[in-house]
């Protein structure tokens, strides 16, 4: 792959290199998470659920990912 | 009323009916399937939870929804950590899109040494979250004027705390919480304050509709057996706040009849 073809994004303040093209779902399913148990933000706006598979990656997004844990 | 069977006595936030009065949090367990065993001895039917990042480097951890199932338990996502009403509202869009729910639980925090409400942008966070279709449950101050106000903002139920966050200390001012349960029309629950299980029923003894907790289960020596005793408190205080106390004397009065004595 030439660098043309690799993004690089942050996510959760950690920077990431992805391939030129890739959905967000994608991007998801990459780190091994399941979609259905997260929620997306792009550059601070909420990625709605069935979006998530149609929103391409852009170079120097930086995405939030989220999901619940244990808390009063 | 008559319905004091367990049975009928439900109560309602939001159109939503639940059975058990005592709302959980999920924080501070020694693991998941404590946390799990806590919840069940409690009867709770409402978990709080907060939402987070997931840790991208390890997303094989186990996670909440693998010990306590979401279709079963309602969960109600916080904001807990939140400093101002624009990181709770940013919060609670989230939560609303990872799990879909609408019924909130919202606290916008005033200082970290007390977690103490910022009640301004509380009221603040209330009003959007309302007009963005939430139906936001708030942590709030034990003041009642605060409440009313909240209550028009478009809060679903009023928290007062009855004490400082986990500091167990149980409710501090019985006044403030009962002209807060007498002026409102949304459920009043108490939440953060309770120690132990008495705390529980004495809040439930001045007509809140429920209570919520989370330290004072999961740092007891046992938590599941204190999930337990606070699911008999605040049933307990329900149950008495329904009879209807007796009223309070300055002296003695004997039960034993006088007539008769030898």
């Amino acid at each position: 792959m030439t660098a043309d073809h690799i993004l690089s994004v942050r996510i959760n303040g950690e920077q990431r290199r992805v391939a030129a093209g890739s959905t967000i779902a994608a991007l998801v399913a990459e780190i091994g998470l399941d979609p259905a148990r997260v929620a997306v933000e792009r550059n601070l706006e909420i990625v709605p659920r069935s979006t998530l598979a149609t929103v391409a990656v852009a170079d120097g997004d930086s995405f939030e990912i989220v999901h619940f844990v244990g808390g009063g | 009323m008559s319905g004091v069977g367990e049975l009928d006595d439900v109560w309602t936030v939001a159109g939503r009916t639940f059975s058990s009065r005592l709302i959980v949090g999920t924080g501070k367990y020694k693991d998941f399937a404590q946390n799990a065993a806590a919840v069940a001895a409690s009867g709770a039917e409402i978990v709080t939870v907060a939402v987070r990042r997931v840790n991208i480097s390890d997303p094989s951890q186990p996670v909440l929804m693998d010990y306590i199932d979401p279709k079963k338990i309602t969960y109600l996502p916080n904001t807990a950590g939140c400093f101002t009403a624009e990181d709770a509202i940013r919060t609670l869009r989230l939560a609303r899109e990872a799990g879909g729910w609408d019924l909130v639980k919202l606290e916008v925090l005033g200082e970290a040494r007390t977690l103490y409400p910022n009640m301004r942008e509380t009221l603040r966070a209330t009003e959007v979250l309302a007009n963005e279709g939430f139906l936001p449950m708030v942590y709030c101050a034990d003041d009642p004027i605060a409440a009313q106000q909240l209550e028009e903002a478009g809060a679903v139920a009023i928290m007062p705390l009855g004490a400082p966050i986990g500091s167990g200390l149980g409710l501090q001012n019985r006044v403030t919480i009962r002209l807060i349960v007498e002026g409102a029309k949304v459920p009043v629950l108490v939440d953060a304050g309770v120690g132990t299980a008495s705390d529980a029923a004495v809040a439930m003894e001045l007509g809140c509709d429920g209570v919520l907790m989370n330290t004072a289960i999961a740092e007891a020596k046992d938590p599941v057996r204190m999930a337990g005793a606070m699911k008999l408190a605040v049933e307990a205080g329900r149950e008495a706040y329904l009879a209807g106390r007796m009223a309070k004397r300055m002296y003695a009065d004997p039960s034993s009849p006088l007539a008769g004595l030898i």
